[in-house]
């Protein structure tokens, strides 16, 4: 899933100042299960929202709607009426949905009231971390099911580095040095063969360096 | 100017706070007319949304009363509010609105005289602080 964390409070509320009348928009997927930008989030927000404007004698407002998710036209479509009435759009889905409501609705700003972290899981509740950094050409398959791309600071491909120590990373002490994550884990596969490989520097242009990436299926297209 | 009077929202549990104001009535115990009680049949049924909405809606202060710890007829109701409590207080600070405004109390249906107490401390409490200033009637007008 992707995990996003809302913006603080007081740059929220710079980027709607010069606005009497605003859509709050959710998203009932990903970031309803990270709790930042579902139902509830939107009604705390809102109601954050309308105190601070209160206080400062200009009121606010707010049309509160959270589409199944944000980042399909069928869903947030269903929002278009009540749209007409808003001045702007503050959206608390990932950057995803803000840019699929920045694109269809092209005569209305959409501001973004999150910070899109990462995709990942909640490795306890309430507690998120990085998994998969999109990298395009996934290696789990010989490092055990542990990505060193997106939990290795330096995506090392033939690590670990000289800073792991005692399984820990050298640039936050907690957190696990990936590399002897990988270690043990093939180490219990009986795969430790896996590491006599010396692996090649790897092709970024499956990643961000080439640009927007495109995937297709084509048995669907209509 | 007349004395500044708070506005105050009570959550209270029917097993034990609301019982026990009942019991503070039946005593004849005084205590200040600010608050308005909301019944519920367990603070666990607190969210951190009921008690912005006072708030929004012009409360100077609220608290939720429930069982003593240990002793909710849900088991972890009271404790779950203690939590949401804690998360409004965050929530209002971000507003800037005192932590203090919201407040959470533990007591027995028994105890009518620690409801008046409670009651009492709060308004006390918010008194001194003054308004919260989130009711657009009191607003001055911008020009
Ligand atoms: S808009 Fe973002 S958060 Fe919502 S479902 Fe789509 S990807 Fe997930
Ligand atoms: S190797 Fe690439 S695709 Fe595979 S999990 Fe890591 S970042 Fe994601």
């Amino acid at each position: 899933m992707i995990v996003a964390d809302r913006k603080p409070l007081e740059e929220i509320l710079d980027s709607i100042k010069d606005y009497k009348k605003i859509m709050l928009m959710g998203c009932g997927g990903c970031v309803t299960i990270c709790f930042s930008g579902g139902v509830k989030a939107v009604e705390l927000l809102a109601s954050q929202i309308k105190i601070a404007r209160k206080k400062q004698g200009k009121p606010i407002e707010i049309i509160e709607c959270t589409p199944e998710r944000q980042c399909e036209f069928e869903f947030i479509d269903a929002f278009k009426k009540d749209l007409e009435s808003a001045e702007a759009v503050l959206s608390i889905a990932c950057g995803v949905g803000v840019q699929t409501m920045s694109e269809r609705h092209e005569d209305t700003i959409t501001i973004p009231g999150q910070n899109t972290k990462f995709m990942g899981y909640p490795v306890e509740h309430a507690l998120w971390e990085e998994r998969c950094a999109g990298c395009g050409n996934c290696v789990l398959e010989w490092t055990g099911g542990i990505c060193p791309i997106a939990r290795c600071a330096k995506k090392l491909l033939n690590g670990p580095c000289g800073g792991s120590s005692n399984g820990v990373c050298e640039v936050d002490k907690d957190t696990d040095c990936v590399w002897q994550l990988i270690y043990d884990r093939l180490k219990k596969l009986n795969k430790l063969e896996n590491l006599m490989v010396v692996r090649q520097p790897k092709d970024w242009r499956t990643s961000t360096d080439a640009g927007q990436r495109r995937v297709k299926f084509e048995e669907a297209m209509l | 100017m007349s004395e500044f009077e708070p506005k105050i929202v009570a959550y209270c549990c029917d097993f034990c706070a609301f019982a026990a104001a009942d019991l503070a009535g039946a005593m004849r115990l005084q205590y200040p007319p600010n608050v308005r009680i909301i019944r519920l049949p367990c603070t666990g049924k607190v969210d951190a949304i009921h008690l912005m909405k006072a708030f929004e809606q012009g409360a100077d202060g609220v608290f939720v009363a429930g069982c003593l710890e240990g002793q909710c007829h849900y088991l972890e109701g009271n404790l779950r509010a203690r939590k949401r409590v804690a998360y409004a207080k965050r929530l209002l600070a971000e507003v800037q609105i005192e932590p203090e405004r919201i407040d959470m109390f533990n007591l027995s249906s028994a105890m009518g005289g620690r409801f008046a107490e409670i009651v009492k401390e709060m308004t006390q409490r918010i008194k001194e602080m003054g308004p919260a200033n989130t009711d657009r009637r009191q607003q001055p007008v911008e020009s």
